[in-house]
């Protein structure tokens, strides 16, 4: 009899295999952190989600505002840093070199509180929502450059070349080649990030932006109930990056023209 | 067409790859050969408008390549280009490779320019490939479909630059097959290539690039037959040494 739990490499498994396998996967997990729980004799009480629905549904809109928001943001700092970082003008260059390597070296939670308590006080920036996106999207900005950079650099010399021998113009190879190939192989990657930004929206809770997490922190202090709350916590942010990471692979599997059907 | 070469030159920093290049004749079909970093491919780029010389001219028929790179994306338009990789368009299928650039250079309606494209592939053999993209054609296919988008537009000449070298060799006798025909229905073309039995079978003229220099020129058999230097000898011998 066949393993139900195996397959050659290469084969995709039988849809009743994969239902099967994750029941198995998905009771390991369940299993560990319920007997965890057991251990330290935490019973967990979820009744403060009826009690404070307004509010959480509040917060979680608030989060997706707050991602969304940092995504468009974030495009318009990454797009223009990743095309700086190959300037011929040396400042710039190296102004777009040091702003990823800055992001992506420092923790985000520093950030947050260097930009909000200084740069958004001398500034003037008081709105914590708006100092939230910004901030989230200059951190992000950098990865975002840094997707873009690694596709702009993959981008084929012949098929420039070819796009010039067929009699496209610069704008034309810009639109019909260049435009397309970058997307798609930007997007996947793009939208992995997205995911990540939802995550990270979450340390904007100290600067008091009730978004999920705060509102949740909120709801902890307030019924001392601290494991249900996170637990419901990190559950609702699996929920909201689940379908993300579907979509990412989605357009991984769909754009990648160089082996798709 | 004529073609006319007045001290073509082309120099990449220090290195001299073209130099002092002087041509005028009537080219049908011509075989550039010579051994590799003699100036082939760069003499195919110039004439084609996608690089620029450092120093002489070209005219093909009397008229002069643009020295503006914006006024050359009409001379490559006229022109149809084969690469040795094919080249086509990695994000498009087969089909649109051929019908995008009839529709956005050519100015032809996207109906006229479906049909020509599928005019084409079924004459390339390619009937039923059209929706394929380059990476799940064979080589010999995708350097058919290359082909194809390089004729469709009726270029004045199709400049082809080693178009086999990539191709395993019953892929190659596919293509060189397919470059017959066109030649015999009277498409002109230039070709750099390094298959002697297609220069000198197929080609009517062939061009001995050395060192950057064009060493021998003149109609394809007698430049087989009877070799004038001693370079074109020593090249042909070498290549002779392992044929059947």
């Amino acid at each position: 009899m066949r393993n139900p739990f195996v397959v050659c490499p290469g084969e995709r498994p039988h849809p009743v295999q994969a239902v099967v396998s994750y029941l198995v996967v998905c009771a390991l997990i369940v299993g560990f952190f319920w007997v965890s729980l057991v251990q330290v004799g935490v019973a967990l009480d979820f009744s403060f989600i009826g009690q404070y629905q307004v509010r959480i549904l509040d917060g979680l809109l608030l989060t997706l505002q707050i991602a969304a928001g940092s995504l468009v943001v974030s495009l318009v700092i990454g797009l223009p840093v990743a095309v700086g970082q190959g300037s011929r003008v040396l400042p710039v260059r190296y102004l777009c070199d040091v702003y990823v390597k800055l992001m992506r070296g420092t923790p985000l939670l520093a950030q947050i509180y260097l930009f909000f308590y200084i740069v958004g006080t001398a500034w003037g920036v008081e709105n914590r929502l708006v100092a939230g996106i910004i901030i989230l999207s200059i951190f992000s900005g950098a990865y975002i450059a840094e997707i873009v950079r690694g596709s702009l650099n993959s981008l084929d010399a012949g098929q420039l070349e070819a796009a010039r021998a067929v009699g496209f113009t610069r704008q034309q190879a810009l639109r019909y080649v260049v435009v397309p190939q970058l997307v798609s192989r930007t997007l996947p990657a793009l939208t992995g990030q997205l995911a990540s930004m939802v995550k990270d929206s979450s340390l904007l809770s100290v600067i008091a932006v009730i978004e999920l997490t705060q509102t949740m922190q909120e709801i902890s202090a307030a019924t001392f109930n601290l494991f249900g709350t996170y637990l419901f916590l990190a559950g609702a942010y699996f929920c909201l990056t689940l379908p993300i990471m579907f979509v990412s692979r989605y357009f991984e599997r769909r754009l990648d023209y160089a082996h798709a059907a | 067409m004529r073609m006319q070469l007045k001290g073509l030159t082309r120099s990449f920093g220090d290195a001299v790859v073209l130099d002092g290049i002087d041509f005028d004749d009537e080219v049908t079909t011509l075989a550039i050969i010579g051994p590799s970093g003699g100036g082939k491919s760069t003499l195919l780029r110039i004439l084609g408008g996608l690089l620029a010389p450092s120093a002489g001219r070209v005219l093909l028929d009397g008229e002069p390549v643009p020295t503006e790179e914006a006024a050359r994306a009409p001379w490559r338009a006229s022109l149809g280009f084969v690469f040795q990789d094919g080249g086509l368009f990695h994000h498009l299928s087969a089909h649109e490779n051929i019908a995008l650039p009839l529709r956005a250079v050519h100015g032809m309606d996207a109906e006229a320019a479906d049909a020509r494209a599928d005019e084409l592939l079924e004459r390339f053999g390619l009937a039923g490939e059209g929706g394929k993209r380059p990476a799940q054609l064979s080589g010999g296919q995708r350097q058919r479909v290359a082909i194809a988008r390089a004729v469709a537009p009726r270029p004045r000449m199709l400049l082809l630059d080693e178009p086999t070298s990539a191709l395993d060799p019953e892929y190659t006798t596919e293509v060189l097959d397919l470059l017959r025909d066109l030649k015999n229905e009277g498409t002109r073309f230039i070709t750099v290539t390094h298959e002697m039995g297609f220069a000198r079978h197929a080609c009517d003229k062939v061009a001995f690039l050395t060192g950057g220099k064009l060493a021998e020129y003149g109609p394809s058999e007698q430049v087989f037959t009877a070799p004038a230097t001693p370079e074109l000898r020593r090249f042909l011998g070498k290549l002779l040494e392992w044929s059947v």
